[in-house]
């Protein structure tokens, strides 16, 4: 592992942990309102300050923190095994199977997301708690974000269909099932484990943009998202609403350096 | 000499100080959106409505700052005991915009056209009282008289929307009698109203008005943009600001800001009554329930909404009329007082039980429910953040679902599929006939339990019967006396909690001169005749 990912992974890991903690400490400390203390400044009782309704800044953004980098990774894990399944079939099987993935995948890609989140986020009950539907936005994106990566995985696995291990293995007279789960997919892990640090922090910007929205977690559940909305005046914007944004880009610019190079595989 | 003179006078016309008149002066600001038409008997959205507003003459004004009725193009006006017919005595000698003159037929003809259900205007609504055809007589060039099938309430009040046409001009519905006619229209970017100069209002001086000579109107969607632009000084007037953007230019401009106190438009929440919701019995038991209705709104903090939410600028609300509207609001009423022992108290006696901080009903359902909000909105999802901490306080879990609009539309006028929602309301007409379309319980808009073949409650037939008599009589006192009860009703049974009424927040540029914003609309140059511009001393800006 190079010293750049291993920084940008100590990186992630310690906004992880202050997340958990702080979430640990005080349960509630993201959703109470100190409603004298409404945009209160920056004090020792509330380092970052209070936002718009005296909840303190820095408790929500370490909830969102939280929140942020355990669903983002567990839906691309979940788009990362269905762009497993889907690209590693079509390119392995071909023929028909193929070409129907292939317009599948083509469709998808073609599908304008963002209404395709809001028509699908309107349908979603609405008494589900703010946890289930946080976890149901990201399932959303993971089940809409499969496809790119399907693309790059049936790319890859119709390159190894034609590789000489597996010719040999055919002709040992192995199976089609037996060959893709232990030639084909182990052969696919660095390939696999690249398009899930890249859909991560699509999946970030993809709930930020729908926070931006006032689409994303129901309150009082803070997200980047919805903290990211105090940046939208202008006018009366403080130094302390910039810390969202920072945490934003310092977490994805370190899941883009965490992403493992594809040299190995290509 | 002769040089000199020239030069002289040509500094003297780029000099601020010079007379009015002599420099074109020219009001800028912003439309949100294209206005779907120029003729005014058409016009059914915001923007056209400015426009007929600046161009339309009319026979009655409501002025905007005393409420009253002033009279315009009639000299004078008689309505009928039966409040049938009314007559009007005109003002002699007047001219539309293109010099053709106006009479009693230019009225006539646009009546006729108005009343014509094939001319489709919405205009025309509130004057349909029956099937019968409105009778119109002209008698002379200065009078005419207009006879309705049935008595129209408030039937004065309702030519404020009726800009008169001209029967003869070739320019047809482009001739006006307001005090600015179009003389440019850009789609997508601007309409250019210039002066009328056939305008027949003077001031006291005897000056013929308006004194701005044209008015440039941006058609700008973005808010923001419109609020930079402000700021900057190229636009001169920007209205329903919110309390986060007014405080932020009172910050930087103090004297361009002007808070008119309460306006028409408030903030409430309802819960959905409807016995076709597809919601659980024992949900649609609690939502029916008065005791739990006033429970809550008794849970709600008001007073931090308007000094949180809209930072001061605003006041709890009292019940569906603004204290704004100064003849129609009933001053009896106060807004439900926050109260949590008395909410306890309430739901207790309703069968509602607290165990371990959460509420509970008599068959043991946790009350828990959602409110659905439009998405985007800030200060609605502040509101329903607030409302979350108050109702925990009576250990209520409050769900917020914030949707795209269009879904919010489809929930609360189709499918029913919701619990609860926090939507705003606008009163643009002062007379609760309007609001017919809300309080009979056969109303589609009937928002809590739309549509109903009888009334489903005691209180709704009441208010039925009520909002029916107020409609059919012209005595004002007594129609007042009607609404009073409508309001006192709706605010024993809340079926509707009315949160809070939002201040009318204006900016307007410290250059023009003789503004004084109100309440109705357009709040910021309803007396458009009377503002005066200043110019720019030159490189100013």
């Amino acid at each position: 592992m190079k010293r750049s990912q291993l920084v940008a992974i100590s990186i992630l890991a310690v906004l992880l942990v202050a997340a958990l903690v702080s979430g640990a400490a005080r349960a509630d400390s993201h959703a109470r309102q100190f409603r004298d203390l409404p945009e209160a400044r920056p004090s020792s009782a509330f380092p970052l300050g209070t936002d718009d309704l005296g909840r303190d800044r820095l408790s929500r953004l370490l909830f969102a923190t939280g929140i942020s980098l355990v669903l983002a990774p567990a839906a691309a894990v979940l788009a990362t095994v269905l762009a497993a399944l889907v690209g590693g079939m079509a390119g392995y099987f071909g023929r028909w199977w193929d070409k129907c993935t292939v317009r599948v995948i083509d469709l998808m890609l073609s599908l304008p997301w963002l209404f395709l989140l809001l028509a699908a986020r309107a349908l979603l009950p609405l008494n589900a708690p703010p946890v289930a539907s946080l976890a149901m936005t990201y399932g959303l994106l993971a089940v809409l974000g499969w496809a790119g990566p399907a693309r790059v995985v049936r790319a890859g696995t119709l390159r190894l269909r034609q590789s000489a291990f597996v010719l040999q293995a055919t002709a040992e007279g192995c199976g089609a099932l037996r060959i893709l789960w232990r030639h084909v997919i182990p052969n696919l892990k660095p390939l696999l484990l690249a398009q899930f640090w890249t859909t991560i922090p699509v999946f970030i910007l993809a709930e930020a943009n729908l926070g931006l929205l006032g689409l994303s977690a129901s309150e009082p559940f803070p997200t980047w998202g919805n903290l990211l909305r105090e940046l939208q005046n202008p006018f009366s914007v403080r130094l302390e609403s910039f810390a969202p944004l920072a945490v934003v880009m310092l977490s994805v610019a370190c899941f883009k350096l965490a992403t493992p190079s594809q040299e190995r595989y290509t | 000499m002769k040089r000199l003179l020239v030069l002289i006078a040509m500094v003297g016309l780029a000099l601020p100080g010079v007379r009015a008149g002599q420099v074109a002066t020219e009001l800028h600001f912003c439309l949100h959106s294209e206005p779907k038409t120029f003729d005014p008997l058409l016009v059914d959205d915001v923007n056209s409505e400015t426009i007929r507003y600046l161009t339309g003459g009319v026979l009655i004004r409501i002025d905007r700052k005393t409420q009253q009725l002033t009279p315009e193009l009639a000299a004078s006006w008689e309505v009928d005991r039966a409040g049938r017919r009314i007559a009007f005595h005109l003002r002699p000698n007047l001219k539309f915009s293109d010099g053709t003159p106006f009479s009693a037929e230019d009225v006539a003809y646009t009546m006729k056209r108005l009343m014509d259900p094939e001319t489709h205007s919405p205009t025309a609504d509130p004057f349909r009282s029956s099937d019968a055809p409105a009778q119109i007589t002209v008698s002379g060039t200065l009078t005419v008289s207009i006879l309705f099938g049935a008595p129209v309430s408030g039937l004065e009040r309702l030519f404020d929307q009726v800009a008169i046409t001209s029967a003869r001009s070739p320019l047809k519905t482009a001739a006006v009698l307001g005090p600015y006619s179009v003389a440019e229209y850009k789609p997508g970017a601007e309409v250019l109203l210039s002066r009328n100069p056939n305008y027949w209002k003077v001031d006291v001086q005897g000056v013929r008005l308006p004194y701005i000579d044209r008015i440039r109107l941006e058609i700008q969607r973005n808010r923001d943009i419109e609020l930079v632009r402000f700021r900057r000084g190229e636009l001169d007037l920007i209205s329903s600001l919110d309390a986060d953007t007014f405080d932020d230019l009172a910050k930087v401009a103090p004297r361009s800001v002007f808070d008119a106190g309460a306006s028409l438009e408030s903030e409430m929440m309802w819960f959905n009554q409807a016995p076709s919701a597809p919601l659980p019995a024992y949900k649609l038991a609690w939502f029916q329930s008065t005791a739990f209705r006033r429970a809550v709104s008794e849970a709600i903090n008001r007073a931090d909404i308007c000094r949180i939410v809209y930072r001061g600028r605003a006041r709890p609300a009292e019940g569906p009329i603004s204290p704004a509207n100064r003849f129609w609001f009933n001053a009896a009423l106060k807004p439900h007082a926050y109260d949590v022992a008395s909410s306890r108290r309430r739901l207790e006696s309703d069968g509602f039980r607290i165990r371990n901080g959460r509420l509970y009903d008599r068959e043991g359902h946790p009350v828990e429910f959602s409110v659905v909000t439009n998405a985007g909105n800030h200060n609605r999802e502040r509101i329903a953040s607030m409302l979350q901490q108050d109702l925990e306080a009576i250990g209520i879990r409050l769900n917020v679902v914030t949707l795209d609009f269009p879904s919010l539309i489809e929930r609360i006028t189709k499918t029913f599929d919701y619990e609860s929602c926090l939507l705003g309301l606008t009163n643009f007409d002062l007379d609760p006939s309007a609001q017919m379309n809300v309080w009979l319980s056969s109303a589609a808009n009937h928002q809590w339990n739309p549509s109903q073949k009888q009334p489903a409650t005691a209180w709704e037939a009441e208010i039925d019967k009520l909002v029916r008599a107020q409609a059919g009589e012209t005595r004002a006192e007594v129609r007042k006396r009607y609404f009073d009860r409508v309001q006192q009703i709706v605010w024993e049974q809340a079926p509707f909690l009315y949160l809070v009424t939002k201040d009318s927040l204006t900016g307007i540029s410290p250059e023009v001169q003789n503004s004084s914003p109100v309440a109705m609309t357009p709040q910021a140059f309803w007396n458009i005749e009377f503002l005066r511009k200043q110019v720019p001393p030159a490189g100013s800006r």
